[in-house]
């Protein structure tokens, strides 16, 4: 099981120590890091190691993260976690809807980071087939594919594994706090905010009118539950 | 000074019921009219004048507030009634003037005619006097016959000379009617009424001289009597026997001439007054237009619409004004731009800061977990380093989230992200988060009121982090001792205090605990090493939400701090269900002890209990939100509240040490008052009041 934890981890950040602590800590936990402390660099860099995950801080020289978050999440679903300084709403928001799966606030513990990056990569180790319907969308678990009248919609890992929360218990409604621990691995409520965007995300990719969501359906006051299949 | 002896005891302060604010001052009235009119019998008459007048005024109000608001009614009433006035004056004067030159005219002309007609008349007489003289002699019976008829005959001559101008009439002299000489009068002229009796007397007593009169003159046939001039004098017929002959010369003419002037002068007088009016509407207008304009701009200037300018046309005054008032704009948007450029300086500035300092201390966190979970391996000394310095990172990095907290309130970047929240949760949680502590330190937490929910709309996240810090704070301080989290909900407010029973508060010291940095007793040890920020956070939050967060203390006897939030966020406070100084105080003990007999009972008498539901009504004579006096005056009034409320800008300024006005209210114990502090929004402070005692016991 634990072999399923390692994985690679691209470490994109412009400081340097923080970077070589970063790998330290990685190390000691089995990861295998690379580093790139560029944002032009990045892409490039990401390309060569095809990491399992990517540490991306918000601040970087040359492209600043968000972009170069856009252009990673723009060929890959690969788990994106940034890197912020900064908690105020419009940056984590805007990381968010440039398409990180999942942030975490400077200064962090490493074992707070270990556990963020841990919850992301965890999605790989169950393979059970399973076979989901969800509005007129046809899910398979095992392989990792979501298809609408024969033909695959691309999610992202995280985007996958919210569908799958949703629709393995159609009959639920889902409070935000409940997918933050099911789909995020929060055990504590955190900021909702990561669902509500996510949320904008997943249906912007698999609702045929994302303004009338039939697919994730709002609760007012509760919070998010699978459409009427 | 103790503050056992504290300003607000309640036995003084029941004195002070009477509460000189706004509808309450209008309970009072009522209750005073209830009391010393109707009740007690005493003076009937006034109340009910009163209440006589205050029915007549109410359907006159808004004319009144119309009237004291509006002053180009102002203006245009005045001048419509001053030109309403000169205008009558004149019209009277103008009215006088043409009336004495018509009649002196008519006089002079009526004058001379009649004049020639008494002439006229004696000469007749003269000539039927000789010419008739044997015959006279001669037949007795016949002159009286002759006399009757040369009398009407003459009146008949008379009369048509003048063609309708002007009636004779003859009339005997005094009291003689007899020898046939009636009454005569030409043109159905009634002679006897048409003459007044006045003027008959004049000539009976000077029968020389002729007299004039006014009459009024009647007729027989159906013509309406007509004002007339008449001239009398006293003639002697051919038999050398007096009689009266009068000339009345109606005034018709004249009157016609006069109702014409006076029309015409009632006409122009209405137009002049009218128009006035509409001149004065209308250059009134033209200065309070710009005096509204500017005062509608200067609203909307206020309500942050900066770039607003008046219309400037012109030189004059008013343009003078205008000129000046966008001047005086122009700098305030200037002065408001640059505090604002400062302001996002400063945020950008915490937001850089943030950042630079967050990533050396990220690592250094890092490093510094990575040697404490590897310290089993080193030298004792070593490890104990290791502890040490990821114990300093956690405090360091809980005083720069802290200050990065605080810094954002400084700047105006808090943001409010409220919704209805259980208060019970959030204490909770807070209580359940804070028991380790409690158990180290041998305290135990009771919550209390939580058997209804307490819901606000709130920021869960900052109440939370308030009630984190109070309770955190009352086991720190507490020496073991219980502590009791209470939660209350009545009104527009929910509450919850957090009670201690440690040291407590030094006078002074309540204001104090929520400066920055501000520490109790320096010399005391810390041990969960709060970075005296935290009451200054809790503070801010209280106040982001439109709340209060206020603290209360006595020496040894412990400390409470009540946290009140409005039900809605947009709902200004007006008190709290909690009284901020506890039941258990020592005052009140004290006092209970003392039994002294205007503990409780007096209050239950002064403010009624009432039930949950009904608080809507109840707080309006309890809290009423408008007032003159000062803020600070206010509490203690209220009885056995013991609060005092500080507005908000000087919580830092306004020490317990100088009491204010309503620390001194004539007990001479001011320097005793109980501290306590307040924060509130600065806008709402100036209207808020106290009301703990309304809620107590619930």
């Amino acid at each position: 099981m634990m072999s399923f934890m390692k994985g690679r981890v691209l470490v994109v950040d412009d400081d340097t120590a923080l970077a070589e602590m970063l790998g330290i800590v990685l190390r000691g936990e089995g990861f295998e890091p690379s580093f790139v402390a560029d944002g032009d660099k990045a892409l490039a860099a990401f390309r060569e190691s095809k990491p399992d995950l990517v540490l991306l801080d918000l601040m970087l020289p040359g492209r600043d993260g968000i972009e170069v978050c856009r252009l990673i999440r723009a060929e890959s679903g690969v788990p994106i976690v940034m890197l912020t300084a900064k908690s105020d709403t419009v940056d984590v928001v805007v990381g968010l809807e440039s398409g990180a799966d999942d942030y975490i606030v400077k200064p962090f513990k490493p074992k707070e980071l270990v556990a963020r990056i841990r919850a992301r990569l965890r999605r790989s180790e169950e393979p059970a087939p399973e076979q989901l319907a969800i509005g007129d969308l046809v899910i398979d678990v095992a392989g990792h594919s979501v298809k609408r009248e024969g033909q695959s919609i691309a999610l992202t890992p995280l985007e996958f594994d919210l569908l799958v929360a949703l629709a393995r218990k159609p009959w639920q409604v889902f409070t935000r706090e409940v997918l933050l621990e099911q789909v995020w691995g929060y055990r504590h409520a955190a900021d909702t905010r990561l669902v509500n965007v996510h949320v904008q995300r997943l249906r912007s990719k698999v609702e045929k009118d994302p303004e009338r969501p039939e697919i994730v359906v709002t609760v007012r006051g509760v919070g998010y539950k699978a459409g009427p299949s | 000074m103790s503050r056992d002896s504290a300003a607000s005891a309640p036995g003084s302060s029941g004195a002070h019921a009477g509460r000189p604010v706004g509808r309450k001052t209008a309970g009072s009235r009522w209750g005073r009219f209830l009391e010393g009119g109707l009740l007690q019998g005493g003076v009937q008459g006034s109340p009910v004048l009163r209440l006589f007048m205050r029915w007549v005024r109410r359907p006159l109000l808004p004319v009144m507030r119309l009237w004291r608001r509006n002053i180009q009614l102002k203006v245009v009433v005045t001048t419509l009634l001053m030109s309403l006035g000169v205008v009558l004056l004149l019209g009277f004067v103008v009215i006088g003037q043409v009336r004495n030159g018509l009649l002196d005219a008519k006089v002079n002309a009526s004058q001379s005619q009649a004049t020639g007609g008494f002439a006229v008349a004696r000469q007749k007489a003269e000539e039927a006097g000789s010419g008739t003289g044997d015959e006279a002699t001669t037949v007795d019976g016949r002159p009286a016959q002759n006399v009757i008829q040369w009398m009407s005959d003459l009146v008949e001559s008379l009369s048509s000379g003048g063609q309708g101008a002007f009636d004779v009439v003859t009339l005997p002299a005094g009291n003689d009617s007899g020898s046939g000489r009636g009454p005569r009068a030409s043109g159905d002229v009634i002679a006897a009424s048409s003459v007044p009796e006045a003027l008959r007397e004049r000539i009976d007593t000077d029968p020389t001289m002729a007299a004039q009169s006014y009459t009024r003159i009647f007729y027989d046939a159906d013509k309406e009597s007509q004002p007339a001039l008449v001239i009398g004098k006293q003639v002697n017929d051919p038999n050398n026997d007096p009689y009266q002959l009068y000339y009345l010369f109606p005034l018709t003419q004249e009157e016609k001439s006069l109702s014409l002037v006076k029309g015409t002068l009632a006409t122009a007088g209405l137009f002049v007054v009218v128009l006035l009016g509409a001149i004065a509407w209308l250059v009134v207008r033209q200065v309070v237009t710009p005096v509204r304009m500017a005062a509608g701009i200067a609203e909307r200037l206020s309500a942050g619409r900066l770039q607003e300018r008046m219309k400037v046309t012109g030189e004059d005054d008013i343009a003078r004004l205008g000129e000046a008032f966008n001047k005086m704009a122009q700098n305030l948007q200037l002065k408001i731009q640059q505090l604002e450029d400062l302001s996002r300086m400063q945020r950008r500035f915490v937001s850089d800061v943030s950042h630079e300092l967050r990533t050396p201390l990220t690592t250094v966190r890092m490093a510094a977990d990575v040697i404490h979970d590897a310290r089993v391996d080193f030298d004792p000394i070593t490890a104990r380093s290791a502890e040490l310095l990821a114990d300093q990172l956690d405090r360091f990095e809980t005083l720069l989230a802290d200050l990065l907290e605080i810094s954002r309130f400084d700047a105006g970047a808090a943001a409010l992200e409220a919704e209805p929240i259980d208060l019970r949760v959030v204490v909770r949680r807070v209580v359940s988060g804070a028991e380790p502590l409690a158990e180290r330190k041998g305290t135990q937490i009771r919550v209390v009121g939580a058997q209804q929910p307490v819901v606000a709309e709130a920021d869960a996240r900052r109440v939370e982090r308030v009630l984190r810090n109070l309770v955190v704070n009352a086991v720190e301080h507490g020496e073991g001792k219980d502590v009791i989290v209470k939660l209350a909900a009545a009104g527009g407010a929910v509450a919850v205090a957090v009670r201690d029973y440690g040291v407590g508060l030094k006078p002074g010291e309540a204001t104090r605990v929520f400066s920055r940095f501000w520490r109790a007793d320096p010399a005391r040890a810390r041990t969960t090493g709060g970075t005296g920020l935290g009451l200054s956070i809790a503070l801010e939050d209280a106040r982001l939400h439109g709340g209060w967060l206020q603290a209360w203390g006595e020496p040894g006897g412990g400390s409470q701090f009540r946290l009140t939030l409005p039900r809605t966020a947009d709902e200004p406070l007006r008190g709290s269900p909690i009284p901020l100084e506890p039941k258990d105080s020592r005052r009140h003990r004290g006092l209970d002890d003392a039994g002294l007999p205007r503990g409780g009972g007096e209050k239950a008498a002064t403010v009624p209990a009432q039930p949950t539901g009904d608080q809507g009504p109840s707080r309006g004579p309890l809290a009423p939100r408008s007032s003159a006096v000062t803020p600070t005056a206010d509490p203690t009034a209220l009885p056995g509240s013991g609060s005092r409320v500080v507005p908000r800008p000087a919580s830092g300024a306004r020490r317990q040490d100088d009491p204010p006005a309503a620390g001194g209210q004539g007990n001479g114990e001011a320097e005793g008052t109980p501290s306590e502090t307040v924060s509130r929004p600065d806008a709402r402070s100036e209207g808020s009041y106290e009301q703990g005692e309304a809620f107590r016991g619930r």
